[in-house]
């Protein structure tokens, strides 16, 4: 892929360590504005830690990022996050609009006045934007339900919503499609391709399970220790690129109705609550 | 503590009865104590519960029982004891990892229970020394003295719920933030684990000032009861907060009210009245939800 300043992120030859061991190197990879990119790979390669680099949360020991044009960690405000998936507690008695609420002044010292929404024009233009996301992401009939007695993928709607608030430039998504039962991951799906296209964010996506998000990729970035392939999903996900990128012979293969089914494809031994685990414990289970 | 004059009788006349509990200055004492004291330990209860640190809120108040006998036993004033014991266990729980992952919390509460147990036994160590089994010391550490509150001690009180209170005020968003959502508030920038930190000391010196009322054994009463109770019923944050308050303030004025004409001690009314607060409103939760199941029930029967 060509790399050009506009670029919305660009690692360049990066490489992540973590208590000494090296996650992966040699990652080149660019996204464009307005691009729908889906970063994959097998469980335990680092894709989240390739998210944290993007967030800033953790720097690189070789290579260099860039993110909206500056170093990661200085577009706070311009990227929004979804975290890999938490379940909220189905006791928590916030509501969803709540949740939502937090994304545009959650980290602001102090309390929010009472009934401000009536006093402070800011607030209600604040508040004018919490409900027009919460419309967006087709959450209005339950967003002030609890948040913990609405469903996994409502739960997700609500959290796009949040990311949203404050009108990103991009929107990264760790894992957004995990946990969901299947109808509620294409539903997502479309919906996170339609904030791409028609508000023109761009979506950097973490998956392990290419097939709900195919249809709307432009661009798929396979992370393995070694590097990461870049291109359109027709280039990337091939038997031949898999293997190179791997040195372990991967199979693509086409279901009938489109699927693409990787075998072969190293697979971290299954552990998967400590999938969602802490980094440095990420780190340990590297294959 | 003050005897009491006049035989205390309920008129039924709720003026006069009012009048006569406002007689005697301990009353009014204990009332404006009790005020102090129930908003205080409800705005931190809000947020414990919310939080589900009541293990960690049950500790903090149990650790100022040591403190209060540690104190006396130096011959400082208890109440700095209650608030040393309670603010040093904060500090400690606040050390204790707390991952993201959730695989802590066992530990987490594990180590709060060591803490906890080490603390009592230190604090039964202290009565003993102190001679405090036979003076009646431990009843009053452990139960509480609601009747026999100094004016400077409300005045103590008074200005340890102002200063918590203003910090918990400037901390209310980022904390709600990362009780909530720890990722997403770690990732924009809440420093999460300073922030509770915090928290933690501030509900020490809470359960620290509530303990000197009610005893280290019914802090629960005004920490959890209200907070639990206003959660039941609403899950809108700025509302639940207010009634957390209100309801607080409202089971230690009926509270000291009926002990007063009563022969019984304050501590099981208030804590009788909280519980009384919370069956009512998680039965109404239960019914309601109950209604709706069935009205949407029959709802989806007849689109059918």
């Amino acid at each position: 892929m060509r790399a050009t300043t506009t670029d919305v992120v660009r690692f360049d030859r990066a490489a992540v360590q973590i208590a000494g061991r090296t996650i992966w190197s040699d990652v080149s990879l660019s996204v464009s504005p307005g691009q729908f990119v889906a970063v994959l790979g097998p469980n335990g390669v680092g894709k989240s830690t390739l998210i944290k680099a993007v967030l800033g949360l953790i720097a690189l020991s070789a290579g260099s990022v860039t993110v909206l044009g500056r170093p990661p960690g200085h577009s706070g405000r311009e990227i929004g996050y979804l975290p890999q998936r938490r379940n909220f507690d189905s006791g928590l008695r916030v509501r969803g609009i709540d949740v939502v609420n937090l994304g545009s002044d959650g980290e602001r010292w102090g309390v929010p006045l009472p009934w401000g929404e009536r006093l402070l024009p800011s607030r209600r233009a604040a508040a004018a934007r919490v409900r027009e996301v919460i419309e967006l992401v087709g959450a209005t009939a339950y967003a002030s339900r609890p948040i913990g007695q609405v469903s996994g993928g409502e739960q997700q709607r609500l959290l796009i919503a949040q990311a949203l608030v404050r009108h990103p430039k991009l929107l990264v998504l760790d894992e957004p499609l995990d946990s969901l039962d299947l109808p509620s991951q294409a539903s997502v799906a479309a919906l996170i391709s339609t904030i791409c296209r028609e508000h023109s964010v761009t979506v950097m996506l973490v998956a392990h399970d290419v097939n709900p998000i195919l249809p709307y990729l432009d661009c798929v970035a396979y992370l393995a220790q070694g590097g990461a392939a870049c291109g359109s999903p027709d280039e990337v996900i091939t038997s031949q690129t898999l293997t190179a990128l791997y040195r372990t012979p991967v199979e693509v293969l086409r279901a009938s109705d489109g699927r693409l089914v990787v075998v072969g494809e190293p697979e971290a031994p299954a552990r998967h609550t400590d999938r969602h685990a802490d980094t440095a414990a990420q780190a340990g289970q590297q294959w | 503590m003050v005897t009491v004059a006049t035989n205390p009788g309920l008129s039924w006349n709720v003026i006069s009865d009012v009048r006569q509990l406002l007689l005697f200055p301990f009353m009014v004492n204990a009332f404006r104590a009790g005020t102090i004291v129930a908003i205080t330990a409800g705005a931190l209860g809000w947020f414990m519960v919310l939080r589900r640190q009541a293990f960690a809120g049950h500790t903090l108040a149990v650790v100022s029982f040591p403190g209060a006998a540690g104190a006396l036993l130096l011959g400082v004033s208890a109440t700095l004891g209650y608030f040393g014991g309670a603010i040093a266990a904060a500090v400690v729980i606040a050390a204790v990892p707390r991952s993201l992952g959730g695989r802590a919390r066992s530990s987490e509460s594990a180590i709060i229970g060591t803490v906890q147990a080490f603390a009592l036994a230190c604090g039964a160590l202290f009565t003993s020394l102190y001679g405090g089994f036979l003076s009646g010391l431990l009843t009053s550490l452990l139960f509480g003295s609601f009747l026999g509150i100094a004016p400077s001690q409300v005045l103590t009180l008074l200005a340890m719920s102002v200063v918590a209170l203003t910090a918990l005020a400037v901390i209310a968003r980022p904390l709600f933030f990362a009780t909530v959502d720890p990722d997403v508030a770690a990732a924009r920038g809440v420093p999460v684990r300073l922030v509770g930190t915090a928290f933690l000391i501030l509900l020490g010196c809470a359960a620290a000032e509530v303990s000197q009322i009610t005893g280290a054994l019914l802090v629960f009463a005004l920490l959890v009861m209200p907070a639990a109770t206003a959660q039941q019923l609403t899950a809108r944050p700025m509302i639940s907060f207010v009634l957390t308050i209100g309801l607080g303030v409202l089971i230690v004025w009926l509270g000291l009210a009926v002990a007063y004409f009563s022969i019984y001690p304050v501590g099981f009314y208030i804590t009788s009245f909280g519980f009384a607060c919370y069956v009512l409103a998680a039965g109404w939760r239960a019914a309601a939800g109950r209604v709706r199941r069935t009205s949407r029930g029959t709802a989806a029967v007849s689109a059918a």
